[in-house]
């Protein structure tokens, strides 16, 4: 995975919490991790991609976040399943847009969600991955990215 | 008007944004297939239309709304942000293509761009 790639991951990430009321967002220096249970938080996003590049990408946020997010975009229905819902969205949104840079090989999948620390998705992990961490209000979510 | 995409929150999103003066929202569907039964009981002049979705994804249901009402105008609302998945889009029958992440302004002048068309 190259550092445009990240590069354009993170991009993705400022732009979609741009266009939330609370458009501050800090996202972190990507760093390697060994297994996606090193960062996942309440729920997990995961985006299979397949076309020119292998790989997934993983948004995890706690619920707070998440029930924050739901209500900053004027939706007062924060039950599980719309928590589920978000969680897919984001992750949907941010590998989608990452076509703009990646290209359109670059083939995303409908989201899977998982609640919970989603064991499996180690055994799908192969090659480095990468997490980005983002920092939004005062909640901690990351990105946890590998592809070939 | 009818909705089409799988998350719940964007259908409810694009409901509450659009121009309530101008569109009525008859029916959401949450796939392609959901969208073209519900589209064949319901008629809508427009259509919001998401792309990656399970059973049958956006430019297959655009292909087939084509079909049944070549005069339907198609407003697709997606992630995917690269060119050539637009003219895709375009090609396949839709009237206009707006990013997800959206503002409402941004959905609001997609949607009058694509009924004054």
């Amino acid at each position: 995975m190259k550092e445009e790639n990240l590069k354009a991951l993170i991009d993705c990430i400022v732009n979609y919490f741009a266009h939330t009321n609370d458009p501050t967002v800090k996202v972190g220096t990507p760093y390697l991790i060994n297994a996606i249970n090193e960062i996942s938080a309440d729920y997990t996003g995961t985006i299979a991609i397949s076309g020119a590049y292998k790989g997934a990408c993983h948004f995890t946020a706690p619920s707070a976040l998440l029930r924050h997010l739901i209500l900053s975009i004027g939706e007062s229905d924060t039950s599980e399943m719309m928590m589920e819902d978000a969680v897919g969205e984001v992750a949907n949104t941010l590998s989608g847009n990452a076509r703009r840079e990646l290209g359109h090989d670059f083939i995303i999948s409908t989201p899977k969600i998982t609640k919970g620390t989603p064991q499996d998705l180690n055994k799908q992990a192969k090659g480095r991955i990468y997490a980005i961490p983002i920092n939004w209000k005062s909640y901690k979510a990351s990105l946890g990215i590998h592809l070939s | 008007m009818m909705i089409v995409d799988d998350s719940r929150i964007i259908r409810q999103k694009i409901e509450r944004e659009c121009d309530q003066s101008i569109f009525n929202v008859v029916g959401s569907a949450i796939n392609g297939e959901h969208a073209i039964s519900l589209f064949k009981e319901i008629s809508p002049d427009v259509v919001t239309m998401d792309l990656t979705m399970p059973n049958l994804d956006g430019i297959g249901c655009i292909k087939g709304l084509v079909k049944l009402d070549p005069s339907c105008k198609i407003l697709v609302i997606s992630a995917l942000n690269d060119k050539a998945t637009g003219m895709e889009a375009l090609e396949a029958g839709a009237m206009g293509f707006v990013t997800k992440p959206f503002s409402a302004l941004e959905l609001q002048e997609a949607l009058r761009e694509i009924i004054e068309d």
